[in-house]
């Protein structure tokens, strides 16, 4: 029902987008500043994984639930139509997002399940969580593929 | 006297085929030259997420000179290589010839692969006859004229085909390791590096970073002031997808990464010191 609730929540926010000047949409900023947190804070278990730094439980534990937290905010108004990288500046977001929003949803709902199980998994050991960080960064990665522009 | 001579120069120059037939593949190994020689990132289907082992072709990679389509390379003996002998194979991978003996564009990298040894190749040959027939046409680029004339591509090769590599002087063993993988079978610059007018990769400014020829935004500098990364960053970032600012891989970096991160970690290290040395 998950999957069903948040695809409710997407579709609502795609029909209430306002006609704003688009490249001034602060859903644009607000979403980036979302993957920002989450990038801060994979730092820490990826680090980890990486061997950048010693493994520490509770660092790990409480990044991984963060992650948890952070994946949960609710999605709806991130992401107007209109917001994409053939309507405006400033976002690496592709059409293909509004192309196939079902695709998108499920996208974004297997990275709550990998954050879900990392958040179990983070203070049990470094072997452990590096496998869900694995686990979470191939969701990442799907979505990345997919529906992200390069840099330019 | 000029025509015969344009006739010479653009004629395909294939390697002896006794001797590339005479090599023995071996199936365990090709697949590793599958992995980093990236040949599903191209063949496989187009779509969201097709089977990289099933290479049906037909993904479309836009460039100024038109867009190609990448043929159905998959074991089919009507749509795909199935018929061809290992001699076609390799002389179509490292030299650019089809079996009928046409040139191809170079969008297809054996421009790099030419750098490679023809054992890998019969390896490559070897796992690739195990992989699933498609019986999917390939189908046609879409190149205007003049580009379209096949015999011109010769031309570009007397110019531009190149077997030497392109960094030189002293190298360490890891860093030559890294060199024949990322100079050859990977072929890394062959997006990292910009082109010339006529599509030939910029050797002068190697890795320093191009268009993105099929969409927007920029193949970014791997060399160069602007590349700030550290050896263990590139090694770090092909095993896991993770940049040194834990942002994930996307884009069609995403399948590269998938490919190496299958290959032995050394392989990563040998890659990354490579990278770091042809970025002084």
């Amino acid at each position: 029902m998950k999957f069903k609730t948040i695809l409710g929540t997407f579709a609502l926010g795609a029909m209430l987008a306002t006609p704003v000047i688009a490249d001034e949409d602060p859903a644009i900023e607000a979403r980036q500043g979302q993957f920002k947190l989450f990038s801060h804070n994979f730092a820490v278990v990826g680090g980890m994984a990486q061997g950048r730094m010693e493994y520490d439980a509770e660092m790990a534990q409480t990044a991984a639930d963060n992650l948890y937290h952070l994946t949960r905010v609710d999605q709806g108004r991130l992401w107007p139509e209109g917001t994409d990288t053939e309507s405006v500046e400033g976002t690496r977001a592709l059409p293909s997002i509004w192309e196939d929003l079902d695709d998108f949803v499920a996208k974004f709902v297997a990275l709550q399940e990998a954050a879900e199980n990392l958040q179990a998994v983070a203070g049990e050991g470094l072997d452990e969580m590096r496998a869900g960080v694995g686990q979470v960064g191939q969701t990442c990665q799907a979505c990345h593929e997919a529906n992200r522009a390069e840099s330019s | 006297m000029l025509g015969a001579a344009a006739w010479v120069v653009t004629a395909p120059r294939p390697m002896d085929a006794a001797a590339l037939d005479a090599l023995e593949g071996d199936v365990k190994r090709g697949e590793t030259i599958f992995l980093a020689a990236g040949c599903g990132s191209c063949h496989k289907a187009p779509g969201s997420q097709p089977d990289p082992l099933v290479l049906t072709g037909g993904r479309e990679f836009a460039s100024d000179f038109g867009t190609f389509l990448a043929p159905n390379i998959s074991s089919d003996p009507d749509h795909g290589i199935g018929a061809w002998s290992q001699a076609e194979f390799i002389n179509a991978v490292m030299r650019g010839i089809s079996p009928d003996g046409a040139h191809y564009y170079p969008a297809f990298p054996y421009t790099s692969y030419i750098r490679a040894e023809a054992q890998d190749f019969a390896d490559l040959y070897a796992f690739m006859q195990t992989l699933p027939a498609d019986d999917t046409a390939s189908e046609p680029h879409r190149i205007g004229f003049p580009f379209n004339i096949r015999r011109a591509v010769g031309l570009w090769k007397a110019l531009y085909l190149r077997e030497d590599w392109v960094i030189t002087g002293d190298l360490s063993t890891e860093q030559e390791r890294g060199r024949y993988l990322a100079e050859s079978l990977s072929h890394c610059a062959e997006c990292h590096t910009p082109r010339n007018l006529l599509g030939a990769l910029d050797q002068d400014r190697w890795h320093l970073g191009a268009p993105n020829p099929s969409g927007t935004g920029r193949i970014p500098a791997i060399a160069g002031e602007s590349f700030t990364w550290t050896e263990f960053d590139v090694s770090a970032y092909l095993e896991t997808g993770m940049t040194p600012d834990f942002d994930v891989v996307g884009g069609t970096m995403a399948p590269v990464v998938r490919n190496l991160q299958q290959l032995e970690k050394s392989d990563l290290d040998a890659i990354a010191a490579y990278v770091m040395r042809a970025s002084q």
